[in-house]
């Protein structure tokens, strides 16, 4: 393989990376979708943490998208793959997006046919749902799954498909494995505790300030310790290398913790994300007055997110490990795209850069006033 | 493997559905966002209040619609991994790029837009408002160009090669793609037709509002905007639609014969205006083509080859082949027949399948040799995995009445919008009321024309996923039956409930006008 070529694949695992990172942050909009109940004692309340989200959530949904689309194209065989065999668990992803994306335009409008109720309760849904089952799906990265990728099957011409599950759960069964769940409920709690900083930040309201700062130590404690534990086991697990020479798989004790040794700009990056998000839930959940969180804390998650992302990819490890037929196993270097087109779309990403640019100017202009409850009482365009 | 054609079937079911819902709402969000725009450039230059009411008015409207654009489209780009995860691979080097540049080039920019679009009117300068609203507009478009693009690379497969390595096609050429002629005509035919269908909701739900004497000004102006876009939308969409047919004549041949019901081509073909087909009408029986049908005498010939006097071959010349047609080079050739087709298409996967062999026992003369017949007759390479000929015909029907209700209607729109404009600054449309009644009836027509245009290019098209490459049944993910019944309904339900949701949205903003704004 061309030097040049495991550059690009390791650019693009990258960008995969930082998408994946920004999602986990930007999730905080799910949970803050599963605090409306407990947080939101009475409508105006409510309307002030769902308007406050309803102006952000597209930005997740984007990112979700935008993850998958730069997935297909940059490693097309994990796409096949993994969506085509786990359906079940991406169909459920897919089913509590869809949900969202109505909701918040739809739930206060007269003639919404559901009523209100049933659009929170979608928003709930996509709350708990969203995060929980992304992280699942994500989890399998360290934890593997049931598939054979066979590529001299297109030459079969009853049924040319070249990549199978095993079992016939489709992805369910990811959903009974316990480091998935943790890496799962992590997430989950993950998000609202960011949820809890984004309304101190966003929402100008004694009240819900206070509740969001109970939100913070609560969620934030149930996070460190459900973090601690899945990085533990993951740290502990054998995992899968590639021998380069080769390209054969093989298992290696201690995989991920060798990966953290192995790239100690890694392990600096994943500690300093550590150390941020703990620092703003600390100081939101105890200080006096902190409404800055949820910047330490987006900081903290994309650093963290993306050093796991890094040593579930890099250092000759297969990103999407197969448990039952170890060679079958996905890296960055037997799933990308080819050199053209990972080339083609790395001009098309110098583009990031001036997208990020103009999404921070803009947030930054429409957040310059926080939400208040005089701005819910108005006639402006609300949900 | 399940029984794959079911399987096939129920995948297809599901991803129509997908599309035919998001297809409902993706044209009003393009034509809804240009009317949108031009109307807050008025209110921006003239600093006419009421301008800003009407803008304000139609944005709700809008955003309604733009919602459920979301929730659908999201399952369309899953869809390719989750139900055709064959395909995905086979042509994710190619087909992933313009999905990808999609969501990095048109997503993030409506996804920020749109929020200040709705929220940022006392946030943000009027002149930064109005520039959102038109780069919110300016997104859907861009998106759309995106999702056309690998639409049309499906139809017309250009900018790539096979890899043997590794059993999929590459990329060699991205501005093959981007600029292929198919491209450029799809995308300002769709995107135009966008416009029509924008404009005629706003003219429908305007000539309500003057039928009951209610938010005349809004309705008048509203009109003559909605009208002028609407009618600009129908010349565009005739021109890249006279474009789009002459493609399809080159390219997929089979596609235009079944939108005409031609089994037997001749010189100076005549074009169906109107026709009833024989539904005993089979490619391999002579029965007549049509019950009852009114041509107009070589205008096919003329559209499809730019000569009175041009061939256009029929579906039973397809499949016998043996006449002049051209090669993707331009070149003239003798066509082949179906069954020769198939035979060089087997060659191309015996071919591969020779090549695998080699690599794994390191015979490089072996690979060097098999290589050779796989390029030479990687052309046909889908054909191989046919086993009928019957299966290279798309249901006729289907095609042929879904391309004359979108022609029949588009003659009629643009009849529409010239009798709207004139009627409008000659202030009589208000005493008109049957004229308004139309108006407001022709707004189902229009979302039965665009879905009828999809019919035509989708299901004419089959059985190709990707044309002569690889046909629907071998694109499929190897799932149970059951799953995919299963989804297919929840989406179904889903989608329809939506739906109603929706609509009962946009009926209770219509009866409420501006009164509360």
């Amino acid at each position: 393989m061309e030097l040049n070529e495991i550059f690009y694949q390791h650019y693009w695992w990258f960008l995969i990376s930082l998408l994946g990172a920004i999602l986990v942050f930007l999730l905080f909009v799910q949970g803050g979708q599963s605090l409306l109940a407990t947080m939101g004692k009475n409508e105006l309340e409510k309307s002030m943490m769902v308007n406050s989200l309803g102006r952000k959530w597209e930005f997740t949904f984007t990112t979700l998208v935008v993850f998958g689309g730069a997935f297909f194209a940059s490693f097309p065989l994990f796409y096949s793959t993994s969506f085509g065999g786990a359906y079940w668990l991406w169909m459920a992803i897919l089913f509590s997006f869809i949900i969202q994306a109505v909701s918040y335009e739809y739930r206060s409008k007269s003639g919404n046919f559901l009523g209100k109720k049933t659009y929170d309760i979608f928003l709930l849904i996509n709350g708990i749902m969203g995060p929980l089952l992304l992280g699942v799906a994500v989890g399998t990265f360290f934890t593997g799954a049931e598939f054979v990728v066979d590529k001299s099957n297109l030459t079969t011409t009853g049924a040319p498909v070249i990549s199978s599950w095993t079992n016939s759960c489709h992805g369910l069964e990811a959903l009974i494995n316990g480091r998935n769940l943790l890496l799962g409920l992590t997430v989950l709690f993950l998000a609202r505790a960011q949820a809890a900083l984004y309304f101190m930040n966003n929402i100008k309201d004694g009240t819900l300030f206070e509740r969001s700062k109970m939100q913070v130590l609560y969620n934030g404690a149930i996070f460190a310790l459900l973090f601690l534990i899945f990085v533990a086991s993951t740290l502990l697990a054998t995992g899968y290398e590639i021998d380069p020479a080769t390209n054969e798989v093989f298992t290696r004790p201690y995989k991920y913790f060798y990966n953290l040794i192995e790239m100690p700009w890694v392990a600096v990056m994943f500690l300093a994300g550590v150390a941020l998000v703990l620092y703003a839930l600390i100081r939101s959940a105890f200080g006096p007055h902190f409404t800055q969180g949820i910047w330490f804390s987006g900081i903290g998650t994309v650093l963290v997110v993306l050093s796991l992302f890094f040593i579930a990819g890099y250092n000759h490890t297969p990103y999407y490990p197969s448990i039952v037929d170890m060679q079958s196993s996905l890296s960055i270097y037997n799933s990308s795209s080819s050199l053209f087109t990972l080339k083609t779309m790395s001009a098309v990403s110098l583009l990031i850069p001036f997208v990020a640019a103009y999404i921070f100017y803009v947030w930054r202009a429409m957040d310059k006033k926080p939400i208040t409850a005089g701005e819910m009482k108005s006639d402006e365009h609300k949900y | 493997m399940n029984d794959l054609f079911t399987l096939v079937d129920w995948s297809r079911a599901q991803f129509a559905l997908t599309a035919i819902y998001h297809w409902l709402f993706v044209p009003l969000t393009l034509g809804l966002g240009v009317i949108v725009g031009i109307m807050e450039t008025i209110y921006y230059r003239t600093g006419d209040e009421r301008w800003k009411t009407i803008t304000k008015y139609w944005m709700t409207l809008f955003g309604v619609n733009f919602a459920i654009g979301v929730a659908t489209g999201i399952i369309l780009e899953f869809q390719f991994g989750t139900n055709w995860s064959n395909y995905s691979w086979f042509v994710g080097d190619i087909f992933g790029a313009p999905l990808a540049i999609e969501g990095i080039m048109a997503f993030f920019m409506e996804a920020t837009f749109i929020a200040v679009m709705f929220f940022g009117w006392n946030k943000v300068s009027k002149r930064f408002h109005l520039a959102s609203t038109w780069l919110t507009a300016i997104g859907a478009s861009i998106s759309a160009l995106w999702i056309l693009v690998a639409n049309s690379w499906m139809q017309y497969p250009v900018g790539m090669q096979f890899d043997p390595e590794t059993a999929r096609n590459v990329m060699d050429d991205f501005w093959a793609l981007v600029l292929s002629p198919v491209a450029v005509n799809k995308f300002f035919h769709a995107v135009s037709a966008g416009w029509v269908l924008g404009g005629i909701f706003v003219v429908g739900i305007s000539a309500w509002y003057l039928l009951k004497n209610r938010e005349n000004f809004l309705a008048k102006q509203s009109i003559r905007v909605g009208a002028w876009v609407g009618l600009a939308g129908t010349l565009i969409v005739a021109y890249t639609g006279d474009g789009s047919a002459y493609q399809v004549a080159e390219k997929q041949p089979m596609k235009l014969a079944a939108m005409e019901g031609i089994y037997h081509g001749t010189e100076g073909q005549e074009l169906i205006a109107f026709g009833i087909l024989n539904p005993n009408k089979k490619f391999d029986n002579d029965e007549k083509e049509f019950l009852f049908d009114i041509p107009i005498p070589k205008l096919l010939s003329i559209l499809a080859t730019r000569q009175a006097d041009g061939f256009v071959p029929g579906i039973n010349d397809i499949i016998d082949g043996g006449y002049t047609d051209k090669n993707l080079k331009g070149e003239e050739i003798i066509a082949l027949s179906a069954q020769e087709k198939m035979e060089r298409g087997r060659l191309a996967i015996a071919a591969l399948a020779d090549f695998n062999t080699a690599r794994q026992a390191n015979d490089t003369t072996a690979m060097n040799e098999a290589r050779a017949r796989l390029d030479a007759n990687y052309e046909y390479f889908g054909y191989g995995y046919i086993d009928s000929v019957e299966q290279l015909i798309p249901h006729v029907p289907f095609v042929f009445y879904s391309f004359h209700i979108m022609i029949i209607l588009g003659g009629y729109f643009l009849l529409f919008f010239i009798l709207i404009l004139i009627l409008s600054y000659k202030e009589k449309l208000p005493r008109l009321k049957w004229l308004l009644w139309v108006a407001v009836w022709t707004i189902p027509l229009g979302y039965v024309c665009l879905e009828a245009g999809w019919i035509v290019a989708e299901m004419g098209r089959q059985p190709w996923v990707i044309q002569d490459i690889m046909p629907t049944f071998a694109a499929i993910s190897n799932i149970e039956v059951a799953s995919v019944q299963t989804t297919f309904w929840l989406f179904a339900a889903l989608f329809t409930i939506l739906l109603i949701a929706e609509v009962g949205i946009m009926l209770k903003q219509i009866k409420k006008g501006t009164e509360q704004k």
